[in-house]
């Protein structure tokens, strides 16, 4: 299935990551190697301190590996600089959070438009695909209002508008929907699958094992090391390819 | 590419800048009243600065005026009654007190002292001067002509006297303004006469008043009411000796002149002539029984004083914007701590160390900018408060407030970059995971 796609937007090889607090060495990476091909629904998936924040970490280009090289979309960010892992960010990647994160003192529209504002748009620009994202996502009707004014599920979905707003590589999720009854969880899920319909690269760290059912692969970690790489339910998508 | 240099983007994209302020607008405005006592600092330090500088310079201002009038390249003679004790044993048993500038100093001076343009003697006595059957306690002086001239005073109405009139010892006189306003108070008094004792003197012309007011309505009750006559013809009639009524008795004084000013030819000789000039009297009078005023001195004491206040103002201005700026940067130190999720998710969408920065200068220059303008308006307004209702000259030179409103301003960059670098600097993954 993997070899079936042209080349891959995430490569990782022999990644490691060490932390060194006073004299102990705690190896949190121990080699991961892996690609991710466009259009593919990932789910990182394991046990509580197996590695997987980490891994979510150097994936979103936050944190830097200790050794290994990470190409994103052909780029070898491992060898960049603050700014540039900055810009790769802002270009490359599109962040969902378990706490949404939305900034409390923006409106709706405002908040979608935060990656194209440090990516250098026009308030042109920014208010037209924010209100283009913003009827996406169903929130067309909320665009001038501030975050604590929505509820949960809407407020993630303003995050999902905000992480398509510069049209990224891929879109990282982390427990995307922990925080979320299960109504409005089923909804965001929901629109996940639209997204990946559409051809969208998504990647997404969870421990519910439902996800299984709604992703194209499953990648399993281990103490720090790759277990299991295997087929989701819906790994028949990546297989017939839509046009991304 | 410029998206790669926030700074420089700030600077040539208004749009973008517009933007960046109206964000930092945001975040302040979300916290209305913590924002508000964090300028107040910086409010107080700027008015207070603007305030007491346009106070300490009115009152220079008016010093220096004062001293101006007495004509900065004048030398001015008085005649001093000498205390009791100082009087020698001849004179305590003389029933006539003798004191004061001689017309042997004078001509002394005249004969010793080079570059002396005019000396312009004078005397003078207090008497009630009468018009018809209205009456004033004022001033009669013995004068030259060349009295208006050398004491800065300006003719208001009709003429001063003449060389002629002096020669021929006269019964003209010029008034003050003044003058005009207790005795004249509803028509001109020019042509009419005035009583002095027995004497009349046939009113010439008017001139301002020693303050230099000009306006009858204007002169208050505090300005002495002058009247001048021809100094020849002050001596025909009320001699060289002045009785006056004292305790007890009558006194008697004989002073030649009360008063004399020196004009020096060249401006910087002046307190060098004033030394000579001291010289002359110091060893002509074996008493303390008079005194020189030399303007120019005067006028170099002022500046003195005026740069020692400008020092200890500029202390209490640096005190005071050091006080408002550390409390600038307590705040926005409290508010990166607070506002580190928000730095940990904008940095996750892409804004480097440099916008980050950019954003929390930009609070804290507005923060200091918005209370320095606040600062301004207050520190402008409390001088033309206290002018109204004190009666003090108060200036307000334009270059205090911009002064005032820059160095807030800088405050706010000094005070802000420690915070601001410090919010850059945060570990994004550790930002993120704040709660």
């Amino acid at each position: 299935m993997a070899a079936s796609a042209p080349a891959p937007i995430i490569r990782l090889v022999d990644i490691r990551k060490t932390y060194i607090t006073g004299d102990i060495e705690s190896h949190v990476l121990s080699g991961i190697s892996l690609d991710i091909y466009p259009g593919e629904y990932v789910c990182i998936m394991g046990p509580s301190g197996c590695g997987k924040s980490t891994l979510l970490n150097v994936l979103g280009c936050l944190d830097q590996p200790t050794s290994g090289d990470y190409f994103l979309g052909g780029q070898n960010v491992a060898t960049l600089n603050d700014d540039d892992l900055s810009a790769a960010r802002n270009r490359n990647l599109g962040f969902i959070f378990q706490s949404y994160n939305l900034i409390q003192q923006l409106t709706v529209r405002e908040n979608i438009a935060v990656p194209m504002y440090y990516g250098g748009a026009t308030d042109e620009q920014m208010r037209t695909v924010a209100t283009k994202l913003a009827t996406q996502v169903g929130l067309d009707h909320r665009l001038d209002h501030k975050p604590n004014q929505l509820s949960g599920g809407q407020q993630q979905r303003v995050a999902i508008a905000r992480a398509l707003s510069n049209s990224p590589l891929v879109i990282l999720a982390d427990e995307a929907t922990g925080n979320l009854d299960s109504k409005s969880g089923k909804e965001i899920l929901e629109l996940f699958d639209d997204l990946n319909r559409q051809g969208k690269t998504l990647v997404f760290v969870t421990h519910d094992e439902r996800m299984v059912e709604r992703c194209t692969r499953v990648i399993r970690l281990k103490d720090g090391l790759l277990d299991r790489d295997e087929p989701g339910a819906q790994s028949h998508r990546t297989q017939t390819p839509t046009a991304a | 590419m410029l998206a790669n240099r926030p700074i420089l983007r700030l600077l040539t994209s208004p749009q973008h800048l517009w933007r960046t302020v109206s964000l930092g607008m945001k975040s302040l405005w979300l916290h209305k009243l913590r924002s508000m006592l964090t300028a107040l600092g910086v409010v107080f330090g700027v008015a207070s600065v603007v305030a007491m500088l346009a106070i300490g310079e009115g009152a220079s201002y008016e010093a220096q005026e004062q001293i101006r009038k007495l004509g900065s390249q004048n030398i001015i003679l008085e005649s001093v009654k000498p205390p009791e004790n100082q009087s020698g044993a001849s004179e305590a048993r003389s029933l006539v007190i003798e004191y004061g500038i001689t017309a042997k100093d004078i001509q002394q001076i005249r004969g010793t002292v080079p570059g002396i343009e005019i000396v312009d003697p004078s005397r003078s006595l207090t008497e009630t001067i009468w018009n018809l059957d209205k009456k004033a306690e004022g001033q009669i002086i013995g004068a030259l002509p060349m009295y208006p001239e050398m004491r800065n005073r300006h003719i208001v109405d009709g003429r001063f006297f003449s060389d002629l009139e002096l020669d021929q010892h006269l019964p003209v006189c010029a008034i003050t303004v003044a003058t005009q306003a207790r005795l004249f108070p509803l028509s001109s008094p020019i042509g009419k006469s005035l009583r002095v004792r027995g004497f009349y003197y046939k009113i010439i012309g008017i001139i301002s008043d020693e303050n230099g007011n000009t306006d009858p309505a204007a002169s208050g009750p505090e300005t002495t009411a002058q009247l001048l006559i021809p100094f020849s013809t002050l001596l025909d009639q009320f001699g060289e000796t002045f009785f006056r009524y004292k305790t007890g008795g009558f006194e008697a004084e004989k002073v030649e002149f009360h008063q004399a000013v020196i004009r020096i030819l060249e401006a910087d000789k002046v307190e060098s002539r004033a030394a000579a000039i001291r010289q002359i009297l110091s060893t002509n009078h074996k008493k303390e029984d008079w005194r020189i005023v030399v303007p120019v001195e005067l006028l170099k004491q002022a500046e003195r004083t005026k740069r020692i206040f400008s020092i200890v103002l500029g202390s209490i201005a640096a005190i005071s914007l050091l006080v408002g700026g550390i409390g600038i940067m307590n705040i926005m130190l409290a508010s990166v701590t607070e506002r580190t999720r928000e730095i940990g998710i904008r940095r996750a969408l892409g804004a480097r160390q440099t916008d980050i920065v950019v954003q929390f200068l930009i609070e804290t220059v507005l923060l200091s900018g918005i209370g320095g303008i606040m600062g301004v308006v207050l520190g402008v307004s409390i001088p033309f408060i206290v002018s109204h209702f004190a009666g003090v000259t108060t200036v307000v030179q334009i270059w205090s407030p911009i002064l005032a409103f820059s160095i807030s301003v800088i405050t706010g960059i000094a005070f802000g970059i420690y915070p601001a670098n410090r919010a850059a600097r945060m570990n994004p993954v550790e930002a993120l995971r704040h709660e």
